[in-house]
């Protein structure tokens, strides 16, 4: 089995704060970490292999020092590494990025799944995976909780919905993305970190991937930030006290302005 | 403070860390409370190679060495001295056959402790042997090309819980020490059985069992080295695995300052915190004084077997002496830190207290340590 998994490096957003005046995000001594997301991705795609055989390659589309999260992934497991990566592909919105992943599988070729996390803690947009999967004209299936069964020619795996469990079939290739439900990622090995202390990463750009400038980074994508603002922080509630006939007076005030008819 | 290790050991040092967070510190209070062993740990750290340090590469190990040892063993001691003794103990029970093993023995039995398919145990004391390791009285007979094994090891660490054991017995009992020889016994061989699961005071997630010998017959290959040669396998063991137990000390000390920092901070008296007391400063300045020399000792030693010297066995005494003793000092001082919060259960540093106990007793008692010392201090100004 030929597996891919795509992971991106994030912030980590438990350590983030945001800078009230600009509304943007203070990234200034902010570790980066592996997508949390992700790492259900990489270990169900390192599970099914270690049953199945084959290779789990990793990708990452960002700029050079995106190259960590891969070396991270490598000690983990993953057998090999690909970072996308090309000054044209910055400012990419999700289709820009989807669109570029997506000729990342094709130029890997013969790739049976992609494993995506469920969506990143940054953009929180969950479209990457689904996108990728329009992209290659692939079946997808997303918020797994199970792989059921997987095999050369098909999967069953388990959505875990707001309404329930939908079980669902699919022919590979396939596009999935995993939940926090589906596995507990392994942590690195020695042999593992040593191996990815030493690999040697390859970087594909805009021509190997035999795109334009016109259908990457900033310039491929249709959506465009307009502005972002930052909400305002909650204030606590106020608490009333009295009969029920003066409660029900001072609310009829507070929701319809003072003095109104009840 | 930096020690410079190298990029292996900061690596072998963050898996620890990962292990420690997500598997130990979640459980430790219910290993420890219930004298329950870390089976689904000791399958982590086999996943993660840990058990791959001290073996030769050729075995299937990554042959990193001591200092690698010391550095795993102290970082998971920092979470748990039970759990780190019960990994660390594999590197006990695997180094007669690391250090003395024929060929055979090695390509048999290190590849899958490399792979920690197996559990390993080193076996030496008696009710009547500890530090006097020529009080072993447990008998290995010749027979045909079998050996007879009778008698009781006792205070076995990974006792039940390993498969493969060294044991140390007597082939000619009127030699004393010099007719004690080395044995390898595998777990299920008719006649060998586990006694009494003891109920100890510290390092409760550690498996501590009696092993009984009833005319147990093993395969005459499984004799390390020679006959005779059972003390000297034994001696060269513990010399080699005292750095160790200076890390599972240096570890526990630091996880009990580790709290107590963590609580001075909190904790808040008269109006401000406690750690703005001075009183309360020197103790903590103290402790962190102490684990660093500690630590650095510790770290020397290893060093020193790691460089191929011979000459190692003062320097791993003192080391094994100091950070022990250190560890108890400053686990007592944590509880006092915590006050009437340290001595409740609820808070994880009365068990470091009772954890860091065992490193001045075991492995050879802290006096018999500074007996080794003074004799090889006295021996090497002889010959100045």
């Amino acid at each position: 089995m030929k597996f891919v998994v795509a992971v991106k490096q994030v912030p980590d957003t438990a350590e983030v704060r945001i800078d009230p005046e600009r509304g943007t995000l203070i990234r200034d001594g902010v570790p980066s970490i592996m997508n949390p997301f992700d790492t259900y991705a990489l270990e169900e795609a390192m599970k099914w292999r270690d049953e199945l055989g084959g290779t789990v390659t990793v990708v990452t589309m960002g700029p050079p020092q995106a190259e960590a999260v891969l070396r991270e992934a490598l000690s983990m497991g993953a057998d090999d590494a690909i970072l996308v990566s090309d000054r044209a592909f910055a400012g990419a919105d999700t289709w820009a990025t989807s669109h570029t992943l997506a000729a990342t599988v094709a130029q890997l070729g013969d790739v049976d799944a992609v494993f995506f996390g469920k969506q990143a803690i940054d953009g929180d947009t969950a479209q990457t995976g689904p996108s990728v999967a329009a992209s290659l004209d692939w079946p997808q299936i997303t918020f797994i909780g199970k792989v059921r069964e997987l095999s050369k020619q098909s999967i069953i795996a388990e959505r875990y919905v707001e309404t329930g469990t939908q079980v669902v079939q699919s022919e590979l290739p396939v596009v999935l993305t995993i939940l926090k439900d589906a596995n507990v990622p392994r942590i690195a090995s020695l042999r593992g970190k040593m191996k990815s202390r030493k690999a040697k990463i390859p970087v594909w750009g805009l021509v190997d991937l035999g795109l334009t400038e016109d259908e990457t980074g900033l310039n491929g994508s249709p959506t465009k930030v307009v502005s972002t603002a930052t909400p305002e922080a909650r204030t606590g509630g106020s608490i009333h006290q009295g009969s029920t006939e003066e409660l029900v007076v001072k609310l009829a005030d507070l929701l319809l302005g003072e003095g109104s008819e009840v | 403070m930096d020690y410079m290790l190298n990029e292996d050991l900061l690596g072998l040092k963050e898996i620890c860390t990962e292990i420690g967070d997500k598997y130990i510190l979640p459980i430790r209070a219910e290993l420890d409370e219930e004298n329950k062993f870390p089976r689904e740990i000791m399958n982590v750290i086999a996943q993660s190679d840990l058990f791959t340090i001290y073996i030769p590469e050729e075995y299937g190990g990554t042959e990193m060495g001591s200092l690698a040892l010391a550095v795993a063993t102290e970082e998971l001691s920092r979470y748990c001295g039970g759990v780190a003794v019960s990994y660390a103990a594999n590197a006990l029970g695997a180094m007669p056959i690391i250090l003395m093993g024929s060929e055979e023995q090695k390509k048999k039995y290190l590849p899958q402790l490399a792979s920690g398919e197996k559990l390993c145990a080193f076996a030496l004391t008696e009710s009547e042997a500890g530090s006097d390791a020529g009080g072993v009285k447990t008998r290995a007979i010749k027979d045909g090309d079998s050996y007879i094994l009778n008698g009781t090891k006792q205070w076995i660490t990974n006792g039940g819980e390993a498969q493969i054991y060294t044991v140390i017995a007597l082939t000619d009992p009127e030699r004393g020490a010099r007719g004690a020889s080395a044995f390898i016994v595998e777990e299920g061989t008719p006649g060998f059985s586990y006694g009494k699961k003891e109920d100890k005071m510290g390092i409760r997630a550690s498996a501590t069992r009696e092993l009984i010998f009833e005319d147990c017959r093993i395969p005459a290959e499984n004799l390390i080295s020679r006959e005779g040669f059972g003390f000297m396998v034994a001696m060269k063991t513990l010399d080699n695995s005292r750095p160790g137990v200076a890390a599972q000390a240096v570890g526990i000390a630091q996880g009990a300052l580790d709290e107590a920092l963590k609580y001075a901070e909190q904790r808040k008296q008269f109006g401000v915190k406690i750690n703005s007391f001075q009183g309360l400063q020197f103790m903590l300045a103290d402790m962190g004084t102490q684990i660093e020399a500690a630590r650095a000792l510790t770290y020397a030693a290893a060093g020193l077997i790691d460089s191929g010297s011979k000459n190692f066995n003062k320097v791993s005494a003192m080391a094994k002496v100091f950070a022990s003793d250190v560890a108890m000092k400053v686990t007592v001082d944590a509880v006092q830190i915590l006050g009437g919060y340290g001595y409740m259960k609820e808070y994880p540093v009365e068990k470091m207290m009772r954890d860091a106990k065992i490193t001045q007793i075991y492995e050879g008692t802290n006096q018999i340590q500074r007996s080794v010392i003074a004799k090889a201090m006295i021996k090497e100004a002889k010959r100045k």
